[in-house]
């Protein structure tokens, strides 16, 4: 029980590592605010809320596997709310989106 | 072994995020990478109060978690408006740009 519940929140940890690496690269890399708000998507309720189920595997039944769980719940409600005010607030200051050129198609190099 | 490698990952993201605070064009990229900063400090004290064993750094991610939102509203509330909300000092918003 003690092995499966060890194997289960290395899973979970590893891959909450996982998308926390990419979507911070995903920040460094991204080329303009709105695909970087994307990148950051990945972060803010996937990446670090898989680290905080496979923690409450391993905690077990506790106060602590509670505090984990409200503290998930607050990462999917508030982050979304965060990052559509900041979307809203980029465009109403008239941050215009990086698009695609539609006379010339992208040159493939 | 599985915390350290969490918490490595964790400090990992923070720093690269940084990066990205420090070299933001604009202020909304600064803004983004704070509050994914915020985010990722929540993660780092869960992980690191399992690391040392004692869990109940767990309260203070809580109270970050809250506080995070809250600035980051905040701020983009400043930024937006020029004020904070004071009916004497709201300048009419700038042109819409799109609806």
């Amino acid at each position: 029980m003690s092995l499966l519940a060890d194997i289960i929140s290395w899973a979970l940890i590893l891959a909450g590592s996982f998308f926390t690496l990419a979507g911070a690269f995903g920040i460094i890399r991204f080329p303009d605010l709105y695909t970087r708000m994307h990148a950051s998507g990945v972060i803010d309720p996937f990446g670090v809320s898989l680290i905080l189920v496979g923690l409450i595997v391993q905690a077990g039944l506790s106060l602590i596997s509670v505090k984990l769980t409200i503290l998930i719940l607050f990462l999917g409600l508030t982050s979304p709310v965060a990052c559509h005010a900041l979307g809203r607030a980029a465009r109403h200051r008239g941050l215009k989106p990086l698009l695609a050129d539609r006379e010339k198609p992208p040159s493939i190099s | 072994m599985m915390f350290i490698a969490a918490t490595a990952a964790l400090i990992l993201a923070i720093a690269l995020v940084l990066a990205r605070a420090w070299m933001g064009p604009t202020v909304y990229d600064r803004v983004l990478a704070a509050n994914t900063i915020g985010t990722l400090a929540v993660g780092l004290m869960a992980t690191h109060g399992f690391l040392i064993g004692r869990p109940e750094f767990l309260d203070v991610a809580l109270v970050y978690a809250l506080l995070n939102v809250l600035s980051t509203l905040a701020i983009l509330k400043f930024f937006r408006f020029g004020s904070l909300g004071d009916p004497e000092g709201i300048e009419p918003p700038p042109t819409e740009t799109s609806r």
